[in-house]
């Protein structure tokens, strides 16, 4: 299991996306990813970074406890390489695998929204 | 350092130390800190307002935070009134020093609630003093100058002082009467009621936030415990050979359970060099489970045993009129029995804990609602005195009551008695679902009568619950302590009868989210719309009807303003469009409910069919706090308590089978998704009372407003939670 900071466990069975991190810019949940399989490709998270996605995460106020977000920012930064414009539809369908016990959705669709507008 | 409860101030002895105000704050959170009165503590105060010499401002306080955005709600009145801006602030945990400070623990949607006044009143006598000090120091009069960003100004000079070069002398000042310090008017407030960011939120998106599970110590060791499945069974004996041999394990032992307070299952702990060979270990140890007395368990057998007790008598509680008469007398009499299934708090962080304990002293980082609690409990397990306890607390991935309890900090007590390194106790996602304290079982009897004018004249509810108190507190009263807002029904009804009555179960029991509002909001919400609905009268213009001047005066934090749960209703309704057309197959339902001095409306909208099951497509909640000191936390409280709710309605439950939670993990307790989660729309509507509650209070009635919704769009009562689409699709 890949581990550094920001990276949550939640599940261990890839069933909440709290370990979601970026494997050469695609969002893999490191739960389910064994340190061998990695190779050279690169690993991404949300330290250090400044991405759009997060700048729109704080304009709306996205984070309560905050633990789920890091996983939730890295699913939204693949979502939007992959449809620059999504729909709340496209939203719900590409992070339904991320959950939040704090209810943050509603700001989380809004912050996408916002992250495609600035991008 | 020497504190008096009369002067109110403590000014350091050494040079450079700046102010320092003492503020006293209200209550403790539990009943057992009864045991540790606070006048048996040296130090009277609970928080402390120190402003250095630098200017640097600091708030030093016990409050957890764990997504509630505690820091921001406490930091907004004393920022308001010391004018400073948010950011010239810092909340700092208080440590865990009983020589210094009281404790309060976070819960109970307190925090903001309670210390909104004193905050205020502490952030003017600090403006008040550096006021003083910069009059003198120019010699003019005092009401000539003013407090503005950090710094005392002098009306119509350009003199102005920051409150750095003012604390000096401001220290030296006599202290104003904090009951009588002036205080500014609501127009005056740039903070109080606006829009502001939470302060905790950039180290939230950078991935700064360290939460217990990202401690990290030098040296430091992971452990897991195997615990028996069943609650209150033991080992009789294990072969650790298998689990020893394996990569990176240090150690194979075994813990006792604990009782009283703490709770815990005891087991067979694996200490390894990171937690993935501690879980691989733990999978390798063969155990022999004694499994207990509990084993005979099961959610049918303990339903039947609820559903009984519902059906028999209970301890009187509310006894208004003669309720038996008025059943009988020839009105339309309608009996319903409600169900509720255990519930887990399943936070996002798992439970865990970090424990270095050296000798004669212990440091430990807990994510933790309770840090005293966590103090007491290892200081006893570990035989030292408490202050040789230092307890950091860190971010929680969630609390929703979960982080008060000790179990978690109990083990690693008794992890730590062995292990002379650090060590990080971790419960994997299972652990957590499998020895959670539940929000408790219940069943509940009504019946009730409208007479012909369509009036209701009878309201008796029989509520058999699996009692909290009855496990932590067995000398007091689940009676009086576990029927908030069944006891207050607000509706003005001639008969109304309450009894209780607790259920014995093995299965552990705690407080949760909004605790037994979370059901007693259902069960009041949804048989009044029955009652509505047996009258032949609109739900809203039925409620309206009943909602009239309270017969007694408001004592008790669950007692309720009838009038002001009317004022939010209105609101709802007008927000909602209430009446206004829906397609075919939509619903529209709505709950009006009162608790944690926070008063709510919601308006859930619904659509039931073949196809696509049942969908909730959107939720209005009106709210009523009092004072909104905190716009923005309000709101996100609102849409976290409605979509928390939510999952206890439509998806999940933990139920029992021979003794043992039957759930694991987010395969069968797999709460609301961003697909299933509807848009929320929050209004807020204060009435400029009291500051109330906001962490809990906007659970109770979005889960009778939903099922409210589905019996317009259906003609189906769903009396049983969660509500399953196969109960009426």
């Amino acid at each position: 299991m890949i581990r550094t900071r920001s990276v949550e466990y939640g599940c261990g069975l890839g069933l909440c996306g709290a370990c979601t991190v970026h494997l050469d810019g695609k969002a893999a949940r490191s739960c389910q990813t064994r340190v061998s399989s990695v190779g050279a490709r690169k690993v991404t998270t949300i330290a250090n970074n400044n991405h759009p996605v997060q700048r729109a995460w704080i304009a709306e106020q996205v984070p309560q406890c905050g633990y789920c977000q890091s996983g939730q920012i890295m699913q939204a930064a693949t979502l939007l390489t992959e449809k620059s414009h999504p729909t709340d539809d496209q939203i719900d369908e590409a992070m339904a695998g991320n959950l939040c016990r704090c209810g943050t959705y509603q700001r989380i669709r809004c912050a996408i929204h916002q992250a495609a507008k600035g991008a | 350092m020497a504190f008096s409860r009369r002067t109110f101030i403590y000014r350091g002895s050494a040079a450079g130390t700046g102010i320092i105000i003492g503020l006293r704050l209200p209550g403790s959170l539990l009943a057992q800190e009864n045991d540790h009165p606070r006048a048996s503590t040296p130090n009277p105060f609970e928080a402390f307002v120190h402003v250095k010499p630098s200017g640097e401002i600091t708030l030093i306080v016990a409050k957890s935070e764990m997504g509630q955005g505690v820091r921001t709600g406490l930091l907004i009145p004393l920022a308001e009134e010391l004018e400073v801006d948010l950011n010239s602030v810092t909340v700092q945990q208080a440590e865990t020093r009983p020589d210094l400070y009281n404790h309060l623990g976070t819960g109970g949607s307190h925090s903001t609630r309670q210390n909104y006044m004193p905050l205020r009143r502490a952030g003017a006598t600090v403006r008040e003093l550096m006021i003083s000090a910069a009059a003198d120091r120019w010699n003019v009069p005092r009401n000539q100058c003013f407090a503005k960003d950090g710094s005392v100004l002098h009306r119509g000079t350009s003199r102005q002082a920051s409150y750095g070069e003012l604390v000096g002398a401001a220290s030296k000042l006599p202290l104003p009467d904090p009951k009588k310090v002036p205080l500014k008017k609501e127009s005056e407030f740039r903070l109080i009621g606006h829009r502001l960011p939470r302060v905790d939120v950039p180290a939230k998106v950078n991935g700064s936030a360290q939460f217990g599970i990202d401690v990290r110590v030098p040296e430091m060791l992971f452990a897991v415990v195997a615990r028996c499945p069943t609650f209150g069974g033991k080992a009789t004996s294990f072969d650790a050979a298998k689990a020893k041999a394996m990569p990176g394990v240090v150690d194979v032992f075994e813990i006792p359970a604990l009782e009283r307070d703490k709770f815990t299952a005891g087991g067979v702990v694996v200490v390894a060099d990171s937690t993935w060979s501690a879980i691989q270990a733990r999978r390798a140890l063969e155990i022999k489970w004694d499994r207990g007395a509990a084993t005979s368990e099961s959610s049918d057998t303990l339903r039947k045993s609820l559903h009984a007790a519902a059906m028999g008598s209970g301890k009187r509680v509310r006894n208004d009129g003669d309720v038996d008469t008025a059943l009988s007398n020839g009105g339309t009499v309608i009996e319903a029995v409600y169900e509720f299934p255990f519930q887990a708090h399943a936070t996002m962080e798992p439970m865990n804990i970090t424990i270095h304990a050296r000798g004669n002293e212990c440091e430990v980082w807990a994510p933790t609602q309770g840090p005293d609690w966590v103090q007491r409990t290892m200081a006893e397990i570990l035989g030292l005195q408490p202050q040789k306890v230092i307890v950091h607390t860190t971010f929680m991935g969630g609390g929703f009551g979960r982080r008060y309890m000790a179990d978690y900090p109990a083990e690693a007590a008794q992890i730590a008695k062995k292990i002379n390194k650090p060590v990080q106790l971790v419960w994997t996602r299972e652990d957590d679902m499998g020895h959670d304290f539940y929000r408790p079982a219940s069943c509940h009897r009504f019946r009730g009568a409208v007479d012909a004018h369509g009036r209701p004249i009878a309201w008796s509810h029989t509520l058999a619950s699996t009692s909290i108190y009855a496990m932590w507190h067995p000398d007091q009263k689940p009676e009086e302590l576990e029927v908030g807002g069944a006891k207050q029904m607000p509706y003005a009804i001639p008969n109304v009868r309450l009894e209780y009555a607790a259920v014995k179960t093995a299965v552990p029991r705690a407080w949760w989210r909004s605790v037994e509002h979370s059901f007693n909001g259902f069960v009041v919400e949804s048989f009044i719309d029955e009652l509505a609905h047996a009258a032949g009268r609109d739900p809203v213009e039925f409620r309206r009807s009943l909602l009239l001047k309270a017969t007694k005066p408001l004592v008790d934090e669950d007692d309720v303003d009838p009038l002001r749960l009317r004022r939010i209703l209105d609101v709802a309704v007008e927000k909602s469009g209430w009446g206004r057309p829906l397609p075919k197959g939509w619903g529209r339902g709505i709950a009006s409910y009162a608790s944690f001095g926070s008063y709510f409306a919601e308006v859930a909208e619904v659509s039931v069919s073949k196809e696509s099951g049942l969908k909730t497509h959107r939720i209005v909640a009106a709210v009523d706090c009092g004072v909104a000191v905190n716009p923005e936390g309000i709101r996100a409280q609102t849409e976290g308590a409605i979509i928390y709710g939510l999952s206890a309605a439509l998806k999940t439950q933990i139920t029992i089978n021979n003794g043992a939670v039957e759930q694991s993990n987010f395969t069968d307790f797999d709460p609301i998704r961003i697909n299933e989660a509807p848009p929320i729309e929050v209004y807020l509507a204060p009435s400029g009372d009291e500051a109330g509650g906001m962490g809990e209070p906007a659970l109770p009635p979005l889960a009778p407003a939903v099922a409210n919704a589905i019996f317009a769009a259906t003609g189906i009562r769903l009396r049983r939670l969660p509500i399953r689409v196969k109960d009426f699709a």
